[in-house]
């Protein structure tokens, strides 16, 4: 396993800034002007599909249709927010959304401590290698499993329920173990000793001891969960059926497929899924990277 | 005859009860495992030896499934598609995130600011990111032919033009280049600076720290990113699925003009749920398992010449 060691010795982002430079004696143009060109232009281009969405989304109709596009809404019609909700049922679908986030992230957050623990602060024979399993497991492409595990749900009758989302969840994701595992080896083993001679069984170190200590670590995996939840599409296409029980990933296709598509409202509705997220990440912006740098997150 | 290996691992008292205390907390794991990722890929591997419909009983077909492959001109387009994206999108993604990790790490003032405009995008749910594409890139009310065009640059039918597709999906995906710009970042950070110092010294200049210091000290990064981008590259779906839009009435899948979105996991997709033919479905589930196996150690294999190891 090269690939999972590689990744254990990610170093941790260092926000701490360099000593700048001992400034030249004569003016000229500072070393720092290409990268700032260079950043403001990548900035633009990584922003500008969001702009457009915004403009987009503020469109009526017939702005939207007009060519050349305005590159502002000359009318801004604030109500496409209120048609976008009422046109297709968006409410049902956010709400689906919503339990499917939540089950999916307390699944998160109870498993994945729990199993990081058990590759972590207890010594047994053979756990980096089962270790080595689970990282493995990162690199198997999950639709390999679809067309099975479909199968496997029909027979269990968790077609058309939330259950083959969320349940899966409450077994640990590879990512997150690896996550938390490496915090939990970050913590001096002197604290379980103590633990442990003061008359605590293991999981009475791990829930009141280990865990509290942990918190930032579990919050980064909530985070994550979280994110990825809400942006989840394959398994929702795959395993729900009913369209009172879709989430806003497949609900959202209902704009596409009237006649006349209203994409200011596809853009509207793009802006409210989008934003919780802008959110999600201003707020906790320290456990987002965290996160990455710690195990190298991705969706 | 090969004598039965006479060292075998004793496993002291304590070894026992250290097992017996960690199974408790990695079943789990363990359970997960076996249900949702071990079982189901025997359980694919035997479906691909059957004709199945996912209703009634699976009926034994040899190689059947197998064969059709070979014979099959749109599993091979697919296959086509497939690999033609990745090989843009990830090497692209790999350039563009260390890009944006060395022009951030130029210690600016507002580098937190272009760390959450490069590193948001990485976030956002790709079905949403599909989505503004679509009007993003069309062609009446879209930006980017505008933009295209006050250049004197001819427009571009990105989403109708079979020669122009998977590149708006390439483009796409470089909307997810922030998460390892940010791991790109942290590596850059670790570079030791007294090594940029004495190279200094010795009169190199900024390209050559690059080629000499910067570069080899980031190749694990690199050759992780490579490999896992291959495996996401291979099962892209999303985009594709979204961009095509979805169902066009009475159950069939568009795939594209020219089927030119038709990508492997799409195919296998339709299969299992357009055709009901999930024997086929899971012969090339085993197909793709076989090829992201080969490809992540095709790369590992390929990295000795160029992985730099700290201390090997």
């Amino acid at each position: 396993m090269t690939v999972a060691r590689e990744v254990s010795t990610t170093p941790t982002l260092d926000l701490t800034r360099r000593k700048a430079p001992s400034p030249a004696p004569r003016f000229r143009i500072p070393q720092t002007l290409p990268a700032r060109v260079g950043l403001i232009i990548a900035a633009a281009l990584f922003l500008l599909p969001f702009y457009w969405m915004a403009n987009s989304a503020l469109k009526d109709i017939h702005e939207l249709s007009s060519i050349p596009p305005t590159l502002y809404p000359h009318a801004p019609a604030w109500d496409n927010f209120v048609s976008a909700v009422t046109y297709i049922p968006f409410g049902t679908f956010l709400t689906n959304s919503v339990i499917l986030t939540v089950g999916v992230t307390v699944g998160s957050a109870i498993s994945n401590p729990l199993i990081a623990y058990g590759f972590s602060r207890i010594k047994w024979p053979g756990r980096d290698l089962v270790f080595g399993l689970v990282m493995a497991s990162i690199f198997l492409p999950f639709p390999v499993l679809i067309v099975a595990l479909f199968d496997i749900f029909a027979k269990l009758q968790w077609v058309d329920t939330f259950l083959p989302i969320i349940v899966p969840a409450f077994f640990g994701n590879p990512f997150f173990i690896f996550l938390m595992r490496q915090y939990f080896l970050g913590l001096p083993m002197e604290i379980s000793e103590q633990a442990r001679i003061d008359g605590a069984n293991e999981f009475q170190v791990f829930l009141f001891v280990i865990l509290p200590l942990a918190k930032p670590a579990v919050a980064v995996v909530i985070i994550f969960a979280a994110v990825q939840a809400w942006g989840e599409f394959l398994t929702p296409l795959l395993f729900l059926q009913d369209e009172s029980k879709y989430p806003l990933s497949i609900g959202l296709q209902f704009y596409r497929q009237s006649h006349d598509v209203s994409y200011n409202l596809l853009m509207a509705a793009s802006t409210l899924i989008v934003l919780p997220i802008v959110a999600l990440f201003l707020v906790f912006q320290r456990f987002f990277i965290q996160g990455v740098t710690a195990g190298s997150l991705k969706g | 005859m090969i004598a039965a290996p006479r060292f075998r691992p004793r496993l002291t008292a304590e070894d026992w009860r250290n097992l017996r205390t960690a199974l408790p907390f990695i079943a789990p794991w363990i359970i997960g495992f076996l249900a949702f990722t071990l079982y189901p890929i025997f359980y694919s591997l035997y479906l691909s030896f059957t004709h199945y419909s996912g209703f009634g009983d699976a009926t034994p077909a040899g190689l059947e499934n197998y064969q059709h492959m070979v014979t099959d001109s749109l599993f091979w387009q697919s296959l086509g598609n497939t690999l033609y994206y990745t090989a843009l999108a990830v090497p692209i993604g790999v350039v563009v995130a260390i890009a944006l990790a060395l022009m951030m790490n130029q210690n600016l003032r507002e580098v937190a600011f272009y760390r959450a405009a490069f590193y948001v995008p990485s976030i956002l749910p790709l079905f949403a990111l599909t989505f503004i594409f679509i009007v993003l890139l069309n062609p009446g009310f879209g930006l980017v032919d505008y933009l295209l065009g006050l250049v004197g640059l001819p427009a571009v039918n990105w989403l109708g033009d079979a020669r122009w597709t998977k590149i708006s999906i390439v483009l796409l995906a470089q909307l997810g280049a922030g998460g390892p710009a940010l791991i790109f970042l942290a590596s850059l950070r670790a570079v030791p600076i007294e090594l940029y110092e004495a190279a200094r010294l010795e009169g190199a200049g900024p390209l050559r720290r690059f080629w000499r210091i910067t570069l080899p000290l980031i190749t694990p990064v690199i050759l992780f990113d490579l490999i896992y981008g291959t495996i996401l590259g291979v099962q892209i779906f999303t985009p594709a699925f979204v961009l095509a839009g979805g169902t066009s009435g009475g159950g069939a899948y568009t795939t594209g003009p020219e089927n030119s979105l038709l990508f492997y996991v799409y195919y296998l997709y339709k299969n299992a749920f357009q055709y009901s033919d999930m024997g086929y479905a899971s012969a090339m589930a085993w197909v793709l398992f076989i090829m992201s196996v080969v490809l992540s150690f095709a790369i590992m294999r390929w990295s000795r010449y160029w992985v730099h190891y700290e201390g090997a």
